[in-house]
């Protein structure tokens, strides 16, 4: 297939999208470890040597 | 062995900028939606239960794992992808994105599924995750698939893994049963894939895949296809045999195997067009069978718990 060549809003706008996405995974990636952690642990995350 | 050459027009800034859509295509979104189905049934039917958060994580890391696997399959298969008019536009042959992101993008998700699954439920689960990671893209698509027309049989493990993965998942272990249900979508694979090749087989010939049909002839391939759906038919009965179901389960798995055998005779005895047809008949009964199958596993499971055995 032969290559397109994209305008520069095309490309700054792909890489906002990528980046965004990027973003919304690692915000998930927090959450889900943050509950995992109460879930798994409950309070028992307080209860360690400090 | 022939890989894609990577120096000429695709690094282009279109592919080097692939869009986001590009990326989720990379993930193969429809076997996705099986492997998803066929975990959860795993993860469903295991007698132990936990915690509903801990139990989607599973099954978003075997789901994004699953992902993996189909983003280091295109990478890899890039080349025979752009031969075969069903692959011909995934986002490396489309000319969308470049190789080398693709195997990136593919190395990501697969550790951060593996790490995952382990840090949320046990690392039998995720170490089986793994596994079936790389059986699907090292042992199947990089060595199997172009080398030898039993390709598919070996390569079926890893669609077979997934519901192994899940009980996995729930129980810390792999039981007789979990054994069960791999068998059962392990023998499924090969007459499931030989029928789409009976009818694909031109595009395989081109691509240079060497499918059972191509390489061994149409009679034997209906052969076979007879035997493993006459297998496939008593192996879907060890789930009884574990005690894992009953009659709920046994009942319409004895009339989706009928029909399964009987289809592929139906096959074995037609030829040119006519067996072209029913061997895409075939094919689309084997997605339903199996869907329906696990329904019924599913559903045998969920009588037996709430209102004790029948």
């Amino acid at each position: 297939m032969a290559p397109v060549q994209l305008s520069d809003e095309e490309i700054k706008a792909r890489r906002r999208k990528r980046s965004i996405a990027i973003g919304l995974a690692l915000g998930a990636l927090v959450v889900i470890f943050y509950v995992l952690t109460i879930v798994k642990m409950g309070p028992a995350v307080f209860d360690r040597p400090l | 062995m022939a890989y894609i050459d990577d120096s000429h027009d695709m690094i282009s800034t279109h592919a080097r900028e692939a869009r986001v859509e590009d990326y989720l295509a990379l993930l193969k979104p429809r076997v996705m939606s099986l492997v998803v189905f066929t975990a959860l049934v795993g993860m469903i039917v295991a007698p132990v239960a936990v915690h509903p958060f801990v139990g989607v994580v599973a099954i978003c890391c075997i789901a994004i794992g699953a992902g993996a696997s189909g983003a280091l399959n295109m990478w890899y298969e890039a080349d025979i992808d752009a031969i075969m008019s069903r692959t011909a536009n995934r986002p490396i042959p489309g000319g969308r994105m470049v190789r080398d992101d693709a195997l990136v993008f593919g190395v990501i998700l697969a550790a951060f599924s593996v790490g995952l699954l382990g840090l949320a439920t046990n690392w039998v689960a995720a170490g089986l995750l793994a596994f079936t990671i790389f059986f699907y893209a090292v042992v199947y698509t990089i060595w199997l698939k172009r080398a030898t027309p039993q390709n598919i049989v070996i390569g079926g493990a890893a669609g077979a893994f997934p519901p192994m993965v899940g009980w996995a998942a729930m129980t810390g272990q792999v039981s007789l049963d979990a054994v069960a249900l791999f068998l059962i979508i392990f023998l499924w694979t090969p007459p499931h894939f030989w029928a789409l090749a009976l009818y694909k087989k031109s595009d395989y010939a081109a691509a240079g895949i060497p499918m059972m049909p191509n390489v061994a002839g149409e009679r034997s391939t209906q052969n076979q296809i007879m035997v493993y759906s006459v297998l496939l038919t008593l192996v879907a009965f060890t789930p009884v045999l574990t005690g894992l179901v009953g009659w709920f389960y046994a009942v319409p798995a004895t009339i989706l195997g009928v029909g399964f055998s009987a289809l592929a005779l139906r096959l074995r005895m037609a030829e040119g067009a006519e067996m072209r047809r029913r061997a895409r008949t075939l094919f689309v009964y084997s997605l339903y069978y199996l869907f329906i199958l696990f329904l019924a596993l599913l559903a045998d499971v969920g009588i037996i718990r709430w209102f004790g055995a029948v």
